[in-house]
């Protein structure tokens, strides 16, 4: 375990050390962030439109109380999208197919020497190909976090009025109830964190793959996993410390 | 000229590499030849730098490499053109990117169209005239290892090393890319080395040969010599090359001459 971490901070500083020049890294960045951010909005969009529409359903179901006012109800949508699911959900749903996408493809490359052929050409391997999957990581997740926020409330409203639990109206007065802007900010910071955490961690599994096909397969399982266990664990200390 | 001096190498405690010392010469094919597991591709990759030696040492035209400085390690790897055993292309570009490569990021001060140009001439020189927008899943595993030859070349490589390039090719194509290094050996007057098992490699353009046999170099000549050795291993290992080719002969004919069966009366 161990050595492991010590494994993984020698991978990430290798990423600085002979970096390629920053119009390579910049111009890699852009192509990354496509494959990341834009690729991935529909998966995004769709998790998080149905999220917002079962918590709002399941809050109205719990809140049978004629004391409590429905706008409650988009209250808690609003609190509960912003500060957990949005960031949290969407990275894991991220860490499913960013993580695995990015162990599959660098493994692929290690095992059919893509890699070798790299560094043959005096070319930092892990720098050209790791560090633009790291910033385009680090840059498109808050995006795609902001996107899973709107239509987590979006869907919420959709869900909450459409079932007629509450008007659009009670709904409306709950999402802008209490609100506390310092839980965007917080958001974005877990998104940040989670961003890095699942990119370089896939990274690390596919770049030190070795074998064949079923290596690649188990390199994409376990960077899922670890990736998944690390956005958790993550959430928790950030939450201790920043709450 | 390459020299190596002195190659150990251990995997887990297993002796790979045992004591290698030779010469490899420029404007000459350089052949390493042994038995699958004789670590012929290790050593390959340890005087490219892929794997680094537990003692020893690999010195390229004068200049020391293994454990040198990173500058000048990479000074001299942008010298080196390599051919994998798979061709190793990149999946997601096409042939003509993967020749351009090398030459976008080792040379990015030069222009788009010296750039293409390059290209093309490497191209033509494989053979390739006509693949430049195909992709490395849509052309076949010869022509894949002609791409690969042409990306080494591209950045006017002054070492050249190829690892089994004739691994899972049919006699013809075989014979084609031997025919094809050995021409751009001596065209380019470049340091070749080339990791092979195959008998025929040997005799066709075999300049220098070094034998490995477990981990040790157990003979070294030229192909005019070879046959002539009294190195049992040696003797052993091209005479299983010869059984094999009599036997894909025999297995060959057999099948040409197999007698048409008619679908009415198997």
């Amino acid at each position: 375990m161990l050595q492991h971490f010590g494994k993984y901070l020698l991978f990430m500083s290798s990423l600085f050390t002979r970096s390629e020049s920053p119009r390579i890294i910049f111009r890699r960045t852009i192509d990354e962030a496509i494959l990341i951010g834009i690729n991935s909005i529909f998966i995004v969009a769709i998790v998080s439109t149905f999220i917002g529409a079962v918590t709002c359903v399941q809050v109205a179901y719990n809140l049978n109380n004629a004391f409590i006012p429905r706008s409650t109800i988009g209250f808690m949508v609003r609190e509960m999208t912003i500060l957990e699911l949005a960031p949290t959900i969407t990275s894991i749903v991220l860490a499913g197919k960013v993580g695995s996408s990015i162990a599959g493809g660098l493994g692929t490359m290690q095992i059919t020497e893509q890699v070798d052929a790299l560094e043959v050409m005096g070319i930092n391997s892990a720098s050209y190909l790791v560090l633009p999957k790291v910033i385009a990581a680090l840059l498109m997740f808050p995006l795609l976090v902001i996107l899973a926020m709107f239509l987590s409330i979006a869907g919420g409203y959709l869900a909450g009025t459409l079932s007629g639990a509450l008007t659009a109206q009670e709904y409306i007065t709950g999402i802008r109830e209490d609100f506390i802007s310092y839980n965007i900010v917080f958001a974005l910071i877990k998104s940040v964190v989670f961003a890095f955490l699942i990119s370089s961690i896939s990274s690390f599994r596919g770049y030190f793959t070795s074998g064949g096909a079923l290596e690649v397969g188990a390199a994409s399982t376990t960077a899922v996993t670890n990736g998944v266990i690390a956005v958790l664990i993550a959430d928790f200390i950030l939450a201790q410390l920043l709450l | 000229m390459i020299e190596i001096h002195n190659i150990h190498k251990s995997f887990n405690g297993v002796k790979v590499l045992d004591g290698i010392s030779g010469v490899f010469e420029t404007g000459k094919t350089n052949l390493l030849l042994g038995a699958s597991g004789t670590g012929k591709s290790v050593l390959l990759k340890c005087i490219v730098g892929l794997v680094k030696p537990d003692i020893g040492s690999v010195t390229f035209d004068g200049t020391y490499f293994t454990n040198n400085k990173l500058d000048i390690r990479q000074e001299i790897r942008r010298k080196i053109g390599m051919l994998f055993q798979g061709a190793a292309l990149f999946d997601s570009m096409t042939v003509e990117e993967n020749v351009a490569f090398p030459l976008k990021m080792l040379t990015p001060d030069v222009s788009r169209s010296d750039r293409m140009d390059r290209v093309n001439f490497c191209l033509n020189r494989v053979g390739l005239e006509n693949a430049n927008k195909k992709m490395p899943s849509e052309i076949s595993g010869g022509m894949k290892k002609r791409v690969g030859i042409a990306r080494a070349i591209a950045t006017d490589c002054t070492y050249l090393f190829c690892d089994e390039p004739n691994s899972g090719l049919d006699p013809l194509t075989s014979l084609k890319i031997d025919e094809l290094i050995k021409e751009i050996t001596q065209e380019f007057n470049i340091t070749t080395i080339i990791v092979t098992h195959d008998m025929n490699s040997v005799m066709e353009i075999g300049d220098n040969i070094m034998f490995l046999y477990q981990g040790k170099k157990l003979w070294e000549g030229t192909s005019d010599t070879i046959m002539d050795s009294d190195v049992k291993e040696l003797q052993e290992f091209i005479f299983a090359n010869r059984l094999m080719r009599d036997a894909k002969k025999v297995e060959e004919s057999e099948e040409s001459h197999e007698p048409a069966t008619s679908p009415v009366k198997p």
